[in-house]
């Protein structure tokens, strides 16, 4: 089962378009990939006709060309009969988006489709989903370009049992600066499932952690998903729904599956390294810190800020989160002390965490970043970095990152997301320095590297 | 790997869905894990025979395919070091429903501790491991992981207990004896790989750790019904 076709093709067939309604999904579909993405795409509809003087072709087979992956958006009664004819042209892939199989009731006509495909090795994504978003490549949501906000291109691969979670996610990402390299909705995931999807991800060189939003695995797949997990060498992500009473009705009559003992679920993903993210907050951090940081790391940090109050917050944060603040060695901090600017040097606090003091300047970070660095208790630093006072520049991004560099333990920073302070941020994002917008979505952060060690 | 024997008894179990309490010791003892000397007996003489040549107190339970939770029933008697006590228990226990023969053995004391297994609906079976004895539901301070399970696991689960500090020694009380302990949970995780189409959940409750031993006090086996 090769899935390059369906996430890379380079012809694409719409299958279901309306010649006479114009928000029809599949023409959503056909419009924005035929507008804006490379894919070359054709409209099927077995009435034939054009659309936006584009050619609709009654039949695949009346495609002159090869036809690499196909989106079938008929209504599921037609859905076997089109695979049917989507193998015999030789497409070698589709995402079903249509709805009325499984989670409706109708099991065996989703078994129809199944076993067709199953028997032509002929891989699909749903059905009942909203397909693949592939930057750069394709799109087969059938949500109007203008009505989304669609992350750049970036590292994170994310794989949503739900549409519609996978696109507020999607939004969310955007928002926070996190770009995705595939997301894909699979649906009731009949054919292409959780486990397939980390074995494209491993091989993909574009994706740095894989995200999962889970609903229920069914019999024994959770086993299965675990060993593809321990042949995996990049960092996990999972943000499991149906942990409820409640949620767990709701996801069974959702997408077909059966929710798990929540218990269990979670304790497996930490025995397995997989970093839970116990809600959206979580999961955006998360992806972010290990797309920096992929190795993970103890988790006993250390906290350098020019507010004692930013450290104190911060202080309670790890607290909540389970995370160690260890104190540090006298030689770390008599390292720092004799080399801060003569203006702190008296009045800087350096228990863990450490207050420069609203005098400090940008040596004094650094100083106290590269010796914080250089201490064996701490695993990795957390800078509090509030451009507000006069001694802070705005080079400050930038000269943090080389001492990470040079020092080579992880810095998570908070900087306030402002426009005005966007040189600190991309100073640190630019070299691979992840910036929280919040203290505590910092501390998630760090929460993210402990999670991604073996507990 | 199951024995012949084992395979028996689960057999011969099937009909009722559990394996009787003296069944699964003798499952367990044959996987090397220690179990309590003991007898089973309807002979009051008998079961004096064994009170006198224990070095201590010994445990009379009913033996009775209707009772699954034996608290529940009042068929467990811990603490009986005189002749009398053992004859008036024995006599009792007898009239409990179903309850043929009684098991008697030796009382280990130590910390009581529950090593569980669940075949669960998505991952198969799974080790539990937490603070045992007949509070466990209330407390639930236990740690669950996918089997088979390696020795760096039966640590973490131990650091991911409340009670913790119990295991490790408390007070002055001497902990558990991780060197015990650990291989014991490692090869019941993979005994129950082995069990993995024939049980639905299995407690070791309580087994009693000492600093050296770790005794299954209780065992209950459920199986799978027959598909």
């Amino acid at each position: 089962m090769d899935l390059k076709y369906l996430f890379r093709p380079s012809s694409m067939a719409v299958i279901g378009v309306s010649t006479t309604q114009d928000s029809h999904p599949a023409n959503v579909i056909y419009t924005k990939n035929h507008l804006r993405y490379p894919v070359r795409t054709y409209a099927v509809n077995p009435k034939g006709g054009q659309l936006n003087r584009e050619p609709v072709y009654q039949q695949l087979e009346e495609i002159d060309g090869d036809v690499d992956m196909a989106v079938i958006a008929v209504r599921a009664k037609f859905v076997p009969d089109v695979v049917e004819q989507c193998i015999k042209k030789g497409v070698k892939g589709a995402v079903i988006i249509s709805g009325g199989f499984a989670e409706s009731g109708n099991h065996e006509l989703q078994q129809k489709v199944t076993d067709i495909a199953r028997q032509a090795n002929f891989p699909f994504v749903g059905p009942n989903c909203l397909g693949i978003y592939a930057p750069d490549y394709l799109d087969t949501f059938f949500l109007p370009s203008e009505r989304i906000i669609q992350p750049k291109k970036g590292n994170i691969g994310f794989v949503s049992q739900s549409g519609g979670v996978l696109v507020d996610h999607m939004v969310k990402f955007a928002g926070q600066g996190i770009g995705i390299s595939l997301g894909v909705s699979i649906g009731n995931k009949v054919i292409i499932r959780e486990t397939d999807m980390i074995d494209w991800f491993e091989k993909d060189p574009e994706t740095r952690v894989i995200a999962f939003y889970i609903e229920g695995f069914e019999p024994r797949e959770g086993r299965e998903f675990i060993k593809r997990v321990q042949n995996c060498s990049k960092p996990i992500v999972v943000l499991k729904a149906g942990k409820s009473p409640k949620a767990i009705a709701a996801v069974s009559s959702h997408t077909a599956s059966l929710a798990g003992d929540y218990r269990v679920f979670s304790q497996i993903m930490k025995q397995f390294c997989v970093a839970e993210a116990e809600n959206e907050y979580e999961l955006t951090s998360f992806c972010e810190a290990l797309s920096c940081y992929p190795k993970g790391s103890r988790g006993n940090v250390g906290i350098v800020s020019l507010s004692g109050g930013h450290g104190v917050v911060a202080a309670d944060a790890c607290s909540t989160h389970g995370i160690n603040i260890p104190g540090i060695t006298p030689q770390t901090a008599g390292h720092i002390r004799q080399k801060l600017s003569i203006g702190v040097r008296q009045i800087a606090s350096l228990a863990n965490p450490l207050d420069l003091t609203g005098s400090c300047v940008d040596s004094d970070f650094e100083t106290s970043v590269r010796h914080l660095s250089r201490d064996e208790n701490i695993d990795c630093i957390l800078v509090l970095l509030l451009p507000y006072t006069p001694g802070i520049s705005a080079d400050i991004g930038a000269k943090l990152s080389q001492v990470a560099r040079n020092e080579g333990k992880p810095i998570i920073a908070y900087v306030p997301k402002e426009d005005k302070y966007k040189i600190i941020i991309e100073g640190f994002e630019l070299n691979n320095i992840p910036v929280a917008s919040s203290v505590e979505g910092a501390v998630l952060m760090v929460k993210a590297l402990k999670r991604c060690r073996p507990c | 790997m199951l024995s012949k024997s084992d395979r028996r008894i689960i057999e011969n179990s099937r009909l009722r869905g559990w394996v009787l309490e003296p069944d699964a010791k003798h499952m367990m003892a044959n996987q090397g894990f220690d179990v309590p000397n003991f007898i089973l007996t309807d002979s009051i003489q008998e079961a004096n025979k064994f009170l006198k040549l224990s070095s201590g107190p010994v445990v009379a339970k009913a033996v009775s395919e209707k009772i699954l939770h034996k608290t529940e029933f009042d068929a467990v008697v811990v603490g009986i070091s005189e002749e009398k006590v053992l004859e008036r228990e024995m006599i009792r226990l007898k009239t409990l429903g179903g309850c043929e023969q009684v098991l008697v053995e030796e009382m280990v004391e130590g910390l009581e501790i529950i090593i569980g297994a669940k075949n669960d609906f998505q991952f198969g079976p799974v080790v539990v491991l937490g603070l045992g004895g007949t509070s466990v539901e209330i407390y639930n301070d236990t740690a669950i992981r996918m089997a088979p399970v390696k020795y760096g696991d039966v640590h973490s689960m131990i650091d991911s207990l409340k009670a913790k500090n119990l295991f490790k020694g408390y007070r002055k009380k001497p902990g558990v004896n991780m060197d015990l302990l650990a291989p014991l949970v490692v090869n019941f995780s993979c005994l129950i790989m082995d069990l993995e189409d024939k049980f639905q959940s299995i407690d070791l409750n309580p087994v009693i750790c000492t600093k050296d031993r770790c005794v299954i006090a209780d065992a209950r086996i459920m199986l799978e019904s027959e598909t």
